[in-house]
């Protein structure tokens, strides 16, 4: 019985705990909405997270497509040949490069990249007082430091997903034209051809969504971070899982929105 | 004047104020001493609202400082306060004449970017900082410029009430020398209340008018700086002294 309840005890904690994050990351995320109703606005802040969170995510969030749109064609023309269906694959390509891998493969990427700089940067301010500080001359870290970078990836990332899309779809192009023997003109013909607008809008939607994701965790995680190197690291790291995590769920979520029939 | 009344605070089982009672004149500059971890830093950032007391009261001339309600009504309060950091604090992000000029460029008496800059460089000046420094970053400057130029950010915009937390921690005698005297001339020639906390009997000697101090949440001694030598309180004469034997338990 003592086990038992034992047991019960640690599940109903930590089913408890999960509850208390999820409560204060949707409080974390309501408050910063709310923020956008409320000036001043810091529009410096707002171009320079811009810059740094789409701008400069750009390469990577390419070469990540082009390598993709490369891959992708080879696969469907290896697994499409064993029931002779090999002129599938620029509208495949296109069709998985739009709706699932450019935004899935684009958010991932940001995450990694953005999501971990801004808890690191938001942590390391919170450790060294500038967060206290900030606090002190008049002004609110959450309209300074997390409604800007979360308006700007969400504005930011869409943009990078489209321009990925675009890239993955050229990646797929180029092995197939010159590695699989597909005509240029015939290739692009069908890429054009099975592609529907909602495909490249819902894609967009989703990267809207793991733009927002991505940065209200760098946010959240930085300034939840303990003290210490130890403490910046720590969030660092939840910040990036806890968005790789979300944007995989979010996709799922938006796909049986977007598509199940 | 700011007035503390039977102020508690924990955190956990740790309790770090136990009922701080303590009255700050106006115009006069108190200075905090007492050990590490004995609720120093925790008792200026519950008047800087940067922490919520669990109990007690705080007056900042008069007004209830834990009961004013909404944003404008805190911006209103900060408005009259300027805070040294230990660490200075100051934002990486930023050139040096934006992290002085930052309170100027924000709210509702914003001021032109050219003239909060002329104003930051005449404040970096006055802690002794040439304008070749304004344009600066904070990490290109030694620990005692980021001092100092946390000391021009706290005076920017002439507050009410200055805080200094630790303000020669971690410099060399002379360079702390400086702050001190820097510290005290800024205090008389402005005219403002100031409370600082540290555990440099130098610092206290060159700053204070009064003394608190705080040992086991409560405040032990409070005096003028001129009594301190005399004060026949144990607590306080181990203190300034540097014992290790005496009421207040040192962990070896």
């Amino acid at each position: 019985m003592t086990l038992i309840s034992s047991v019960l005890g640690t599940i109903g904690a930590a089913v408890l705990g999960a509850l208390a994050a999820v409560g204060r990351v949707v409080i974390f995320a309501l408050n910063t909405v709310s923020h956008l109703l409320r000036p001043p606005f810091y529009w410096r802040e707002f171009l320079a997270a811009l810059v740094q969170i789409g701008w400069l995510s750009l390469p990577v969030v390419g070469l990540t497509a082009l390598f993709t749109g490369g891959a992708l064609a080879l696969q469907i023309y290896a697994g499409g040949s064993r029931f002779n269906a090999e002129a599938v694959v620029p509208s495949i390509v296109a069709i998985g490069m739009v709706r699932e891998l450019g935004p899935v493969l684009g958010g991932l990427m940001v995450a990694a990249r953005v999501a971990s700089s801004i808890a690191a940067e938001i942590g390391t301010m919170k450790v060294t007082e500038q967060i206290d500080a900030l606090v002190t001359l008049s002004t609110d870290p959450i309209k300074y430091l997390t409604l800007p970078r979360v308006l700007a990836a969400t504005v930011s990332v869409p943009l990078l997903v489209a321009v990925g899309d675009a890239i993955g779809i050229m990646g797929g192009y180029m092995v197939g034209t010159t590695r699989l023997g597909f005509n240029p003109a015939v290739y692009l013909q069908n890429t054009a051809d099975f592609l529907e607008t909602w495909d490249v809008v819902s894609g967009m939607i989703k990267g809207a969504a793991f733009g927002f994701i991505v940065a209200l965790m760098g946010c959240y995680h930085g300034m939840q971070s303990g003290r210490g190197a130890q403490g910046v690291g720590a969030a660092t790291k939840s910040a990036v899982v806890a968005a790789s995590v979300l944007i995989l769920a979010a996709n799922y979520l938006l796909t049986e929105v977007f598509f199940a029939a | 004047m700011i007035t503390l009344n039977a102020l508690e605070k924990s955190f956990g089982q740790n309790h770090v104020l136990r009922g701080v009672t303590l009255q700050v004149p106006k115009g006069s500059s108190m200075v905090i001493i007492g050990g590490s971890g004995t609720g120093k830093s925790v008792l200026l950032k519950c008047i800087l609202g940067l922490v919520t007391p669990d109990r007690g009261t705080i007056t900042v001339a008069g007004q209830d400082i834990l009961h004013a309600k909404g944003p404008k009504a805190r911006s209103a309060f900060l408005d009259r306060f300027g805070m040294l950091f230990q660490g200075g604090a100051l934002f990486d992000s930023l050139p040096v004449w934006h992290n002085v000029a930052f309170r100027l460029l924000r709210g509702a008496q914003a001021m032109p970017a050219q003239k909060a800059r002329a104003l930051a460089v005449e404040k970096l000046r006055r802690v002794g900082l040439g304008p070749d420094v304004a344009d600066r970053f904070p990490a290109e400057l030694s620990g005692g410029m980021q001092k100092r130029v946390g000391l021009a950010r706290a005076i920017a915009t002439d507050p009410e009430i200055i805080f200094f937390d630790e303000p020669t921690a971690g410099l060399d005698p002379i360079m702390s020398g400086v702050i001190n005297s820097l510290i005290r001339e800024i205090v008389v020639e402005m005219g403002a209340t100031a409370m600082t906390i540290t555990h440099d009997m130098t610092s206290v000697r060159a700053i204070a008018d009064d003394v608190a101090m705080l040992h086991d949440g409560t405040i032990k001694w409070c005096g003028p700086v001129a009594q301190i030598d005399h004060s026949g309180d144990a607590y306080l004469d181990q203190f300034i002294h540097g014992r290790a034997t005496g009421p207040i338990a040192a962990i070896r």
